[in-house]
């Protein structure tokens, strides 16, 4: 084929569009065709600089996300992505104010076990551990009317392996309350007795061992009055005069 | 007609990236900054509202610039320019002759700097321009012009060689009076 007829054909050729075999033999002709070949690489830097020169208008960024504003699925979307945004705020919000709560109570109730191990253990080492000192609950009990601002039942220990030492009036959170002393195989039973209040409701709750400086702790409420052992006896003895404690109670 | 979320979701996904380049394209035709921001914000709301015409696997690109193009053309400006515009569309590119008063084309090219390029394709008529712009700047393939256009291969190879001639002749008179 003559120059005459490839050259209409260059543009295609440069495009890309020429037929495959079509571009072979444009090819071939290119290279041994100086005047097509001039013809050729002009165009192509001609492609080249309109490529570049036709890139002239950018759009303002506002007017982009104006337009996408107007076509994104923005309704529901922004509800749900709004909803999302405020649970998870609000579960944030929860999680440490249930966090504080938790932290806050934790830190009472390890405030308020120590200072009745404390108590007990002040008691332990006293030289006057009680101040009424009797092994009969119908001496005890009565020596603490008047004192503390509630009555409570001492439980009968015959034939049982708690032996009552006495009792005395003891304070927590200055509140007057009952320390009444046991022993069991020589450990030595703290038993305090105090009126309830929400505080330590939230504070200790119930029927949950605790443990201090290897003494065990007990707590439990019954009748309007909080009762706590504090000893270095074993569970199965705690729960032994916990049961007594209840069942003199009712 | 209101698409669901997930057919909105998808025209998005679609139509965003093509948002400069339809934007160029529209200042192109318009010559006017305000206006351009108007026809891509029309043609926007126009493809998402007929999305469901779309026809899954054809070519988006085509789709949204015949869109584009289809408004430009009913606007007051796309009137005019497209009543001042001789087309003289054969389908025969080899019928467009090498003029033999052309400048040699690498002297053109050697004096044509970026703004005389921009000068000559503002100034040709807007058929010659648009598709000038879809083939060298876009890089569309005939077949996507074909689609954008809505006009047969031939006329697309024809019509091409046409703009090309024209867009060399004022490059042409445009270096030459500059070295005048």
């Amino acid at each position: 084929m003559s120059c005459e007829n490839w050259q209409p054909k260059i543009d295609a050729y440069l495009d890309a569009e020429l037929p495959e075999a079509e571009a072979r033999e444009l090819d071939a002709h290119l290279r041994t065709c100086p005047s097509c070949s001039s013809q050729a690489l002009t165009r192509s830097e001609m492609k080249r600089s309109i490529h570049r020169a036709g890139k002239k208008f950018a759009p303002d960024p506002e007017f982009r996300r104006r337009v996408q504003a107007s076509i994104s699925p923005k309704v529901s979307g922004w509800r749900w992505g709004w909803i999302v945004e405020v649970s998870a705020v609000c579960a944030a919000i929860l999680l440490v104010i249930f966090g504080s709560m938790v932290w806050v109570r934790q830190s009472q109730r390890q405030q308020l076990v120590g200072e009745l191990t404390d108590l007990h253990v002040a008691t332990l080492a006293s030289a006057n551990r009680v101040d009424v000192v009797s092994s009969d609950r119908h001496t005890v009990k009565p020596w603490f009317q008047g004192k503390v601002p509630f009555t409570f039942n001492v439980p009968e220990l015959q034939g049982s392996p708690f032996e009552l030492l006495g009792g005395k009036v003891t304070y927590l959170d200055q509140t007057p309350g009952a320390e009444l002393l046991f022993t069991v195989r020589k450990h030595v039973l703290s038993v305090f007795i105090f009126k309830d209040s929400p505080e330590l409701e939230r504070s200790l709750g119930s029927g949950e061992l605790m443990r201090r400086l290897s003494f065990n702790i007990e707590s439990w409420a019954d009748g309007g009055l909080r009762y706590l052992i504090v000893t270095d006896a074993g569970r199965s003895d705690i729960d032994d005069l916990r049961t007594r404690f209840m069942q003199a109670a009712k | 007609m209101v698409l669901n979320r997930d057919k909105a979701y998808e025209f998005e996904q679609l139509a965003m990236p093509l948002f400069a380049s339809l934007y160029n394209l529209a200042q192109w035709l318009t010559q006017d900054r305000s206006e351009a921001e108007d026809l891509v914000q029309e043609t926007y709301a126009k493809a998402l509202k007929g999305f469901d015409s779309f026809q899954p696997g054809t070519n988006f690109r085509a789709w949204m610039y015949r869109i584009l193009r289809n408004t430009f053309l009913t606007s007051r400006t796309g009137l005019k320019a497209a009543r001042t515009v001789p087309i003289d569309d054969e389908d025969d590119p080899q019928s467009v002759s090498p003029s033999t008063t052309e400048t040699p084309e690498s002297i053109l090219l050697a004096r044509a700097d970026h703004d005389a390029i921009q000068g000559a394709l503002q100034a040709l008529p807007m058929a010659y321009r648009e598709i000038i712009l879809l083939c060298d700047v876009e890089e569309m393939s005939y077949r996507e012009i074909s689609e954008a256009l809505t006009i047969p291969m031939g006329t697309v190879m024809s019509r091409l060689a046409r703009a090309r001639k024209a867009m060399r002749q004022l490059l042409a008179e445009k270096v030459q009076g500059a070295y005048r």
